[in-house]
């Protein structure tokens, strides 16, 4: 009736799992309580849950990204502890528990951090920066959001209701074929990652849709905002490669489910074949996360010290050749398992030649900021610590790249700093950096700055301390993935690395500090112009936040950094005293759809990896059922009548121009 | 939809969406045609397997060709790829589709090849695991 679950799955013997779970129960319980005694349900359901509004879909997985970050972070936290206390002992983290903890923390770091992080931000401005009203295909955007959540529900079931993979982030066979991973980690990973892995894939099509079809009059392909051009190519990455993963991770389902011999050692298998197919995925996949957070520096850079990026061209060239490469370069990966000289030489060469447009990019900001009136405002302050990070980061990646060197560094530290290096300084310090940066567009008031730049002081100086001495370490001969060593040279850069996580850990508590301050504050952090940075792109241009159509007027664009212009413009003719010719505008409803499908997959998901086979019935007919019933709706927009336009609208350029001291509106 | 040729307003057509002039009639007729050449390469490809009419190490080279020709008429009259400036878009996803599949694929079986060729043979292992 209940397939493999039991009393016996919950681990009644491991108190900080279960002491955790608990709490984070509790947690969440209060909140769901709070929020329906409180009487905030049906707002709740009506403006975000069922919302397929770009701008609240952005904002859902961006808080997704940060909520999961602090789970990700503990387990970090978690296993620096252990390393600096765990010379000639067993530490406080028995091995079983610190290998589920590894791969959690990869598992959700990637997949529910980066990746909503990254996607959250481009819903939230790509449309505005387009200058359009919303994405593609709305409710389908809140389908692939609601499946992400439920792809991170999964694994954070897996801390209370049995074990979670113990097999690092990517789930390497044999090792975790059916014997030798005969518990239910591996399918709590498996299962999660089909499920949001379905998300993500219909996130990319819908950008890249949104990018090559809905773009306002005027923009054409080389007016668009930087920020537009990487999100075409990250997520054209993610059209070409998440299938790939989705692919890998069923065979390995059908190997452990069903007697396949896909990657087995017997009948016929070939482990080396999920090595090749899960990095032919993997390596986009880095990609896909970095690309959209350089478009996020290009946007600050050029904002931030008041000048047009420089080499906007090329660096649309180097986008797109990011884009290309990325799948020329996975075999560096695995250099070690086999390859002979001949093919690592080649991939060695592809992955090296791949920096040249990284560094294309390095030098742009860099010109860009050259010459430029520069204000240090947080996000500005995140760019400058990503450029001196990322190039560090990217020259151990040029050296790792040289296939006899990755024969000494290969699994050993130096390769886990390398890629922290380049994921937290490139990916997150972006993400960051967006974050807040495009703040204030979306709710409307500012950040805190000081707090944010302490936070900003405090990552920056934590993450050299937490990973600098694993360069060191790596030199040292350390491998990753210890859960105990016994070598006293080791114990010194271990503590001092844990140190740095502690300081990591101050600047988060900084960060949720400058949440919690600038929404108490927020009267005061109002920003009223709808453009609180000076900004060049056409998301300046509209109120914050804006309202549900984003743009009165579709804007009329005629050259890059539309926005600038038309202040310039502004500034020449005194503003413009004509009063636009409002129209009725069309918008898409809210809709259910997307909840009520990822309610059914995560039922499905769940009944999947213990094996309740009526129940997974139940979630598969649930969610076809949803789905059946949504392409037979009759009404899926409504009108905003040219009255109720024209009223929000003139309230947002009254208040501009009350700003400006002009009196009078027309 | 005649301004397909003014790169600024031209109007991409989804994959399956078309505009010909004239009815129902004409697009019925290219369905139709597209089916018969179908079947035709399809009974060709069977034929041509079971056959010895022709030279036998032939056989694999001509399922090929008659493989890719049925790729493209599914992509003519099925999906409508055009060379026209309204589909520049398909055109363009399709050439990146291929592509990747092209390096992804082609990538594997060099890799996958190589590795075979370096491994130690089986007797051997067995040997040393003595």
């Amino acid at each position: 009736m209940l397939g493999k679950l039991g009393w016996s799955v919950i681990p009644f013997d491991q108190p900080i799992p279960l002491f955790v779970g608990a709490v984070v129960l509790v947690v969440i319980l209060g909140v769901i309580a709070w929020v329906i005694v409180a009487g905030h349900f049906p707002y709740l359901w009506r403006e975000w849950i069922t919302s397929v509004d770009h701008k609240r879909i952005g904002v859902m997985y961006t808080l997704l990204a940060m909520v999961m970050l602090l789970r990700g972070f503990s387990d970090a936290i978690m296993m620096r502890a252990q390393q600096a206390i765990a010379y000639h002992s067993n530490g406080y983290l028995p091995p079983e528990h610190f290998n589920q903890i590894f791969s959690a923390h990869g598992t959700i770091m990637i997949f529910f951090v980066g990746m909503p992080f990254v996607i959250g931000l481009m819903n939230l401005v790509v449309p505005l920066q387009l200058g359009v009203r919303d994405v593609a295909f709305p409710t389908l955007n809140s389908v692939g959001f609601w499946l992400t959540a439920t792809g991170a529900l999964l694994v954070n079931i897996s801390l209370v209701v049995g074990e979670f993979a113990r097999t690092g982030w990517l789930p390497y066979p044999p090792l975790s074929e059916l014997t030798y991973s005969p518990g239910v980690g591996v399918d709590y990973y498996l299962w999660s990652l089909e499920i949001s892995g379905v998300g993500t894939l219909v996130a990319g099509i819908n950008l890249v849709t949104t990018v090559l079809k809905l773009r306002t009059k005027g923009m054409t392909y080389l007016r668009m905002p930087m920020f537009c051009w990487t999100t075409l190519a990250s997520n054209l990455l993610i059209v070409a490669a998440f299938p790939i993963l989705t692919a890998t991770l069923a065979m390995l389902i059908l190997d452990r489910n069903f007697g396949f011999h896909f990657f087995t050692n017997e009948a016929g298998g070939n482990v080396m074949m999920f090595m090749n197919l899960i990095w032919a995925w993997g390596h986009p996949e880095v990609y896909i996360l970095v690309l959209p957070a350089f478009g996020i520096f290009s946007e600050v850079v050029s904002t931030f010290s008041c000048k047009p990026l420089f080499g906007y061209r090329s660096m649309v060239l180097a986008t797109m050749a990011i884009c290309l490469i990325s799948f020329m370069v996975w075999l560096h990966h695995f250099f070690t398992m086999g390859a002979g000289p001949d093919v690592n030489a080649i991939f060695g060469i592809a992955s090296m030649i791949i920096a040249v447009p990284t560094g294309v990019k390095i030098y742009n900001w860099l010109f860009t900021m050259y010459g430029g009136r520069i204000r240090f405002a947080t996000p500005m302050m995140w760019s400058i610590g990503f450029m001196v990070t990322f190039i560090i980061g990217g020259l151990t990646g040029v050296l790792v790249a040289v296939p006899p060197a990755d024969f000494l560094l290969h699994n050993s530290l130096f390769l886990v700093a390398h890629f922290h290096n380049v994921i937290i300084g490139g990916v997150l310090f972006g993400a960051f950096a967006g974050y807040n940066y495009w703040f204030p567009k979306a709710f409307g008031f500012r950040l805190h700055e000081g707090l944010g730049k302490a936070a900003f002081w405090f990552w920056l100086s934590g993450f050299y301390f937490a990973f600098m001495p694993l360069y060191a370490l790596g030199f040292l001969g350390m491998t990753r993935r210890m859960q105990h060593y016994d070598v006293a040279q080791w114990r010194p850069w271990l503590i001092a690395a844990a140190f740095g996580a502690i300081l990591i850990l101050i600047g988060i508590i900084f960060q949720v500090a400058q949440l919690v301050v600038s929404i108490r504050r927020r009267a005061e952090l109002r920003d009223r112009t709808g453009d609180p940075w000076d900004g060049r792109s056409l998301e300046w241009a509209t109120a914050s936040p804006p309202p549900a159509f984003n743009f009165a007027i579709s804007p009329n664009v005629t050259g890059v950094d539309a926005y600038w212009a038309i202040k310039a413009h502004a500034k020449q003719q005194d503003l413009e005293k004509r009063e636009p010719d409002y129209a009725d505008i069309e918008m898409p409803r809210n809709s259910p759809t997307g909840f009520v499908c990822a309610f059914f997959a995560t039922v499905m998901g769940f009944a999947l990896i213990w094996h309740i086979w009526w129940m997974v019935a139940v979630g598969g007919v649930g969610a076809f059922a949803t789905f059946v019933a949504f392409a037979w709706r009759d009404h899926d927009e409504y009108v905003i009548p040219a009255a109720e336009v024209a009223r929000i609208d003139r309230a947002i350029i009254a208040e501009r121009r009350a700003l400006l001291g002009l009196a009078g509106s027309p | 939809m005649s301004n397909g040729h003014d790169t600024e307003n031209s109007i991409d057509l989804a994959p399956g969406d078309e505009h010909v002039e004239g009815g129902v009639g004409l697009r019925v007729l290219g369905y139709l045609t597209g089916l018969a050449l179908a079947i035709l390469l399809t009974a060709t490809s069977f034929f041509v397997a079971g056959t010895d009419l022709v030279w036998q190490p032939s056989i694999p080279v001509a399922l090929i060709v008659l493989a890719i020709a049925q790729m493209g008429v599914h992509l003519v009259f099925f999906l409508h790829i055009t060379t026209g400036p309204d589909n520049t878009n398909n055109v363009l996803a399709l050439a990146f589709g291929v592509l990747i599949v092209l390096l992804v694929i082609g990538g594997s079986v060099w890799i996958m090849a190589n590795l075979n060729h370096n491994m130690m043979p089986m007797d051997q292992i067995m040997q040393m695991q003595r």
